[in-house]
């Protein structure tokens, strides 16, 4: 189950730790792998969704219920889901955990698609603070994005940057 | 058909314990008629469409209240999605109230698509909700919306609602006051 230096293992025990109780999803290539593990346990809630406006305002319906959802999904829904972000994740000051793949990370090398040319500097200009996840050294990472989330009262990513 | 206020109105009357969650036409309507305002989530959704997808999180989040979504025709239809979430998750406390005027009340009753050409209850019927039904007229909602708000869910209820573009002067809050305001009572309760 694993994917370059970053295992499966290592990211469920770290969102475990969070004290995830559901996870918002929807599935992607570059997050398969976390998704099959995640959907084998017994403990975490799986809500798959259509789009990903509609996974934010989900996820934001269960911290509204008092619960920890978990968001992931592709970067390339990030785009589509810009208004739910700014209406119901920011406006209304909900915290959000988000682990999002990060397509078109291309390493050392310059990134060409566009969906990974936008990626960063969307969620600057949203003022959503984000980590990179490479590795398993990386998954703390997890931890302190909800730690963040929760001290801010904002959405806080993860970003999958695996090749 | 009916007048949009009529049926928030009733549906008010009969809620019982239940939270409700309202977007855009009913969403400016149940502020006026409500008498259990801190278990409401409404306000004017800049995000629209999405109020059922919020109501659907609350749902799974609080399996033991029953939530009443008070959604639009044009917001739903920007959130067709959701209808395939909602059936898929199937929460038996979820109770989906779609006012389906065919027009764009907020900017002024310009036509939906395909405005009186689709169903919105055949909508719910094959995304799979179990409980399916649609009333034209304010005397049928009120003899049916108790085994309606009852039954187990998911539940979608179409109201044929005349396309008004009158608005009642409703109570102005700060979204984030009325979700403050919410997630309090949810905690304590």
């Amino acid at each position: 189950m694993a994917q370059g230096e970053l295992t499966a293992e290592r990211v469920l025990g770290e969102i475990r730790k969070c004290g995830v109780t559901h996870l918002v999803f929807l599935t992607d290539t570059k997050l398969r792998f976390i998704h099959d593990i995640l959907l084998k346990q017994k403990e975490i809630i799986p809500v798959p969704f259509c789009r990903e406006g509609e996974g934010i305002a989900i996820a934001a319906g269960l911290v509204i219920g008092g619960k920890k959802p978990l968001l992931l999904f592709q970067n390339t829904g990030l785009y589509e889901s810009g208004d739910s972000i700014r209406t119901v994740a920011l406006e209304l000051r909900l915290p959000l955990l988000m682990i999002i793949s990060y397509l078109g990370w291309k390493g050392d090398s310059p990134i060409t698609d566009s969906a990974g040319i936008f990626l960063e500097p969307t969620l600057n200009a949203w003022g959503i603070k984000y980590h990179l996840m490479k590795s398993d050294e990386d998954v703390g990472k997890i931890s302190l994005a909800d730690k963040e989330a929760q001290e801010t009262s904002k959405p806080v990513a993860i970003l999958i940057a695996t090749e | 058909m009916m007048e949009s206020f009529e049926a928030v109105k009733v549906i008010s009357e009969h809620r019982g314990e239940a939270l409700i969650v309202a977007t855009m036409t009913p969403g400016t309507e149940l502020p006026v008629v409500t008498t259990k305002p801190e278990w409401d989530l409404s306000w004017h959704w800049s995000a629209m469409g999405k109020a059922s997808s919020v109501a659907l999180g609350i749902a799974l989040a609080r399996p033991d209240r029953k939530v009443l979504v008070l959604d639009a025709d044009g917001a739903l239809l920007m959130n067709l999605g959701s209808l395939v979430s909602i059936a898929n998750m199937a929460p038996p406390n979820f109770v989906h109230f779609l006012f389906d005027n065919g027009v764009y009340r907020c900017t002024g009753g310009q036509p939906l698509p395909r405005r009186g050409q689709i169903s919105f209850a055949a909508f719910a019927r094959d995304a799979g909700y179990p409980n399916v039904s649609e009333f034209a007229d304010v005397e049928t909602l009120e003899s049916n919306i108790d085994s309606v708000i009852n039954q187990a869910g998911p539940s979608f209820v179409c109201l044929k609602v005349a396309p008004s573009l009158e608005k009642p002067a409703f109570p102005y809050l700060p979204a984030r006051d009325v979700v403050g305001r919410f997630r309090e009572t949810l905690k304590r309760s």
